[in-house]
């Protein structure tokens, strides 16, 4: 088995290369543990994502989940930084 | 007011914001983060976070203006006295079980759908257009009623998303009695 082309993991945004033993065992492990995966063999990548039982888990504490995004300028924001405020949060698409 | 643009590409969302040019945080979101944070499967999407950051709106459907009404068939006022009314103090929350009814919460194959988006999105941004392309439509297979990626990948995909593909999947969508857009009944 080819190993030396090597295998891309994109767990939740996180890039990391790896060999293809260790990709298939991130894949496995994480499949295993309920999260849903993605892969591309042709471009040799798989995303990690994040199970229904947690997102459910933190939309029904009510707690909002905090992010961090960038503006058009690259200025980064989080929702963390409007504790204490009133926040009407919009999401919209140019679509 | 936070306002996140779920566009797959900055440049579809700046001109919007550069002729609004908001006061408030304008944030770009390529990467459908929020969609996977807050289960959002179209826009508009609002959602109302209390100064203890807790929701006590859940998602909604709301507009700021009555420019597309004749299509949406939802009145902007309503929902614009709502929140004006819950800024000022002037209105009482929802008890906490309403707004855990009134919440939708992902299954797996939605969850699944957003990996399949996220692995796409990469594919982008890396210049895999074609690799990226079959994993948009698998998200879109995984989960129909997500139109944060069915229509929101139009633009990268190089369809139209106001020409003839949408339209006939809008009303393949809607004939079949589903609602493209679900406000929420109080």
């Amino acid at each position: 088995m080819r190993t030396d082309a090597g295998f891309t993991i994109i767990d939740d945004w996180h890039v990391t290369d790896t060999s293809d033993e260790q990709a298939a065992a991130l894949t496995t492990r994480a499949a295993a543990a309920g999260r849903p995966v993605a892969v591309d063999l042709e471009a040799r990548a798989a995303y990690l994502g994040t199970p229904a039982s947690e997102r459910a888990r933190q939309l029904a504490s009510l707690v909002a989940p905090d992010f961090t995004l960038p503006d058009l300028q690259g200025r980064r924001h989080s929702l963390a930084d409007h504790q204490g405020a009133k926040v009407f949060l919009v999401a919209y698409g140019s679509w | 007011m936070i306002t996140v643009a779920l566009d797959t590409s900055a440049d579809d969302a700046r001109p919007w914001i550069e002729a609004a040019a908001p006061a408030h945080p304008s944030l770009i979101d390529t990467r459908h983060v929020l969609a996977d944070l807050y289960n959002m499967v179209n826009v508009p999407t609002v959602v109302w976070i209390d100064e203890r950051g807790r929701i006590v709106r859940p998602n909604d459907v709301a507009f700021g203006t009555d420019t597309f009404r004749h299509i949406t068939r939802i009145e902007a006022a309503q929902h614009l006295g709502r929140l004006r009314a819950w800024v000022r103090g002037e209105m009482a929350v929802l008890a906490e079980e309403r707004v855990r009814a009134l919440q939708s919460l992902p299954t797996a194959a939605d969850q699944q759908a957003r990996a399949e988006f996220a692995l796409g999105q990469w594919l982008t941004e890396r210049g895999r257009p074609a690799a990226a392309a079959r994993h948009f439509v698998r998200a879109g297979e995984l989960a129909p009623h997500d139109f944060t990626i069915r229509r929101g990948t139009m633009p990268i995909r190089g369809i139209d998303p106001m020409g003839p593909q949408f339209r006939a999947m809008l009303s393949e969508w809607t004939g079949a009695g589903r609602p493209y857009y679900r406000p929420l009944p109080e």
